[in-house]
């Protein structure tokens, strides 16, 4: 096998990696966001792969935390790639760039990366988004069950079992499964963040704040998007 | 005034900007990363033709000001909401001085509001004095991200900032704005947090909340704010140009606003210089909820757009509307949301 094709191969590994590292606020792939701007796969004399992957983001002033969030996921994803034996994934453009990609790259943490700046590690701010994407999902679902006749009063005792298999249901059973919460097949559908059943009284209430989070999630991955097309160059808004 | 149909729409822009972002009074890369991505948004979400080059965006003239919102952008009365930003440039980006000298300059068409920063301790609250009696200060403009020397950012929750609050209840300054984030540090918590509204609303019931760009890109957190707290309102600065490039995103934001708050508690902005208040004027007007949505979303009448427009606005602020833009009275802030606001469980 000649290096082009170990390279070939390492690079095509490397973007399906980078394809399950999250925006955590967008809650979409980096990759179809468009931040993965290169990769670039070396061989080192031992013969394994040298990584490189420059990540880039719709402002230069995108919430830091968030930045250093996916910069190390990317790393994480990237290092657990089989052959890869060095990665470097380098934000660029941004105002924070130095502090994050040190941070990353050092693996002290993300508190060690902003001294004085950080009081802690962001697992609960990554806990709060997966809850906001675990919602957004959730009225994903509902509304196509509605759309196929379902009475509101009815979601509350459905299980996954009856929910049609969809991209929608698969989405649902992801979020619902880094949250922690039940996802066999007779897990009833409609639960709050902590998988607690809705009563059927709040099954309105829930439902609406539900499509509020994901009006307010979709809408800023399509601002985000937008950004980072007139910031670098690209097609086009669809319009929509 | 903006006349269609028949229909006199009274037109208060209640965000707009006269800044310096020019390269001369930038004071470091902050200053031009700030601007720089102002002019994305301004670039993203305007139509070509009022797309202005970079040089023009950073610094542009009171004709070009004066123009936008008076001659051709049917804007009755602008109201001035300073971004001071010291940090990052050298004479401020945009000040309460700046803003009140092109006021007096035109008497009658600007509402000067004022700033604060509870980081400026004892001393600041004597300047806010000065300041709310050298301008007749009834609003403020608050931008919670901004840096000063080591602190990058503060909340309205902070003893602080209630002790500000507390001197603009005493000053008569009862319109707050809140410009939410991106507040950078503590990195660990959501940047554009807006928890702490929530908190100073119940605190001081007396003074209106507005939180410009309705809490964008935390919609969902200021509708459920909002829904509790009947002297928060929105700002739809940021929001209204989604008309243009995503109409039927826009369509889902007024909707759920108009669903968690009401008509009554949103109001028009253009954030100029970021957009210009002609079109989006002209094109909400003309602007529907899609078919497919009404459903769930209802449709806009001239009474919700007139309220918007400006209507609200020159409640929050005491300016006279003409007769014929005015609509019947009927009872406001009554201390409850109206219509079809849900009921918040315990």
């Amino acid at each position: 096998m000649n290096t082009g094709t170990v390279a070939g191969h390492t690079t095509t590994a490397v973007w399906s990696a980078l394809g399950a590292v999250l925006d955590p606020e967008l809650d979409e792939p980096v990759t179809r966001l468009g931040f993965v701007h290169e990769v670039e796969v070396g061989e080192c004399e031992a013969g394994g792969a040298v990584v490189r992957v420059v990540l880039r983001l719709p402002t230069y002033f995108c919430a830091p935390n968030f930045a250093y969030l996916m910069v190390a996921d990317a790393a994480d994803a990237v290092r657990a790639v089989p052959g890869v034996t060095h990665a470097e994934i380098v934000l660029c453009d941004h105002f924070a760039a130095a502090e994050i990609n040190a941070g990353v790259a050092e693996e002290h943490g993300f508190a060690a990366a902003f001294p004085g700046e950080a009081t802690g590690e962001p697992a609960v701010l990554r806990r709060t988004f997966q809850r906001k994407a675990y919602l957004a999902s959730l009225d994903r679902v509902c509304g196509m069950l509605l759309a196929r006749g379902w009475r509101p009063d009815e979601l509350t005792t459905r299980t996954l079992a009856d929910v049609p298999d969809s991209p929608e249901r698969r989405r649902l059973v992801r979020r619902r499964a880094a949250l922690g919460l039940p996802c066999d097949p007779d897990s009833v559908v409609l639960v709050d963040e902590d998988g607690v059943p809705i009563p059927s009284g709040q099954v309105t209430t829930t439902l609406r704040f539900a499509r509020a989070v994901r009006v307010s999630i979709e809408g800023n991955a399509g601002l985000c998007t937008g950004l980072l097309r007139t910031r670098y160059g690209g097609v086009q808004e669809d319009g929509s | 005034m903006y006349t269609k149909d028949g229909e006199h729409y009274f037109i208060v822009d209640s965000h707009v900007h006269f800044w310096d972002g020019s390269p001369a009074n930038q004071a470091n890369r902050y200053g031009k990363g700030f601007v720089e991505c102002f002019y994305d948004y301004h670039r993203n979400l305007s139509p070509d033709e009022w797309v202005w080059p970079l040089d023009k965006f950073e610094r542009y003239s009171e004709k070009d000001l004066m123009d936008d919102l008076f001659v051709n952008g049917y804007v009755d009365k602008a109201i001035f909401q300073p971004t001071y930003l010291g940090d990052f440039y050298v004479n401020g980006f945009n000040t309460t001085e700046q803003d009140g000298a092109i006021a007096e300059r035109h008497p009658g068409r600007f509402i000067v509001n004022g700033s604060w920063d509870p980081r400026e301790g004892e001393s600041g609250l004597d300047r806010l004095e000065v300041l709310a009696h050298r301008w007749n200060l009834t609003g403020v403009k608050l931008y919670t991200a901004e840096w000063r020397g080591d602190s990058k950012g503060w909340k309205l929750s902070d003893p602080w900032a209630y002790r500000y609050l507390e001197k603009c209840e005493e000053l008569g300054i009862v319109n707050i704005h809140v410009h939410k984030g991106p507040t950078i540090y503590p990195l660990n918590r959501d940047a554009f947090d807006v928890a702490d509204v929530d908190e100073a609303a119940s605190a001081f019931p007396n003074l209106r909340f507005i939180v410009e760009h309705c809490g964008l890109p935390r919609l969902e957190d200021f509708c459920w704010i909002a829904t509790q707290e009947p002297n928060v309102y929105g700002g739809l600065a940021v929001a209204m140009p989604f008309i243009h490039t995503r109409p039927r995103y826009f369509a889902q934001v007024l909707g759920e606003l108009l669903y968690w708050l009401d008509e009554n508690r949103l109001t028009f902005a253009s954030d100029y210089a970021i957009w210009s208040p002609r079109w989006l004027v002209e094109r909400f007007v003309d602007f529907q909820i899609p078919e497919d949505m009404r459903a769930e979303y209802g449709v806009l009448t001239p009474e919700i757009k007139k309220k918007i427009l400006g209507l609200n606005a020159a409640r929050l602020y005491g300016i006279e509307v003409p007769g014929e833009a005015a609509l019947p009275e009927e009872p406001v802030d009554s201390g409850e949301a109206i219509g079809s606001a849900p009921v918040v469980p315990a």
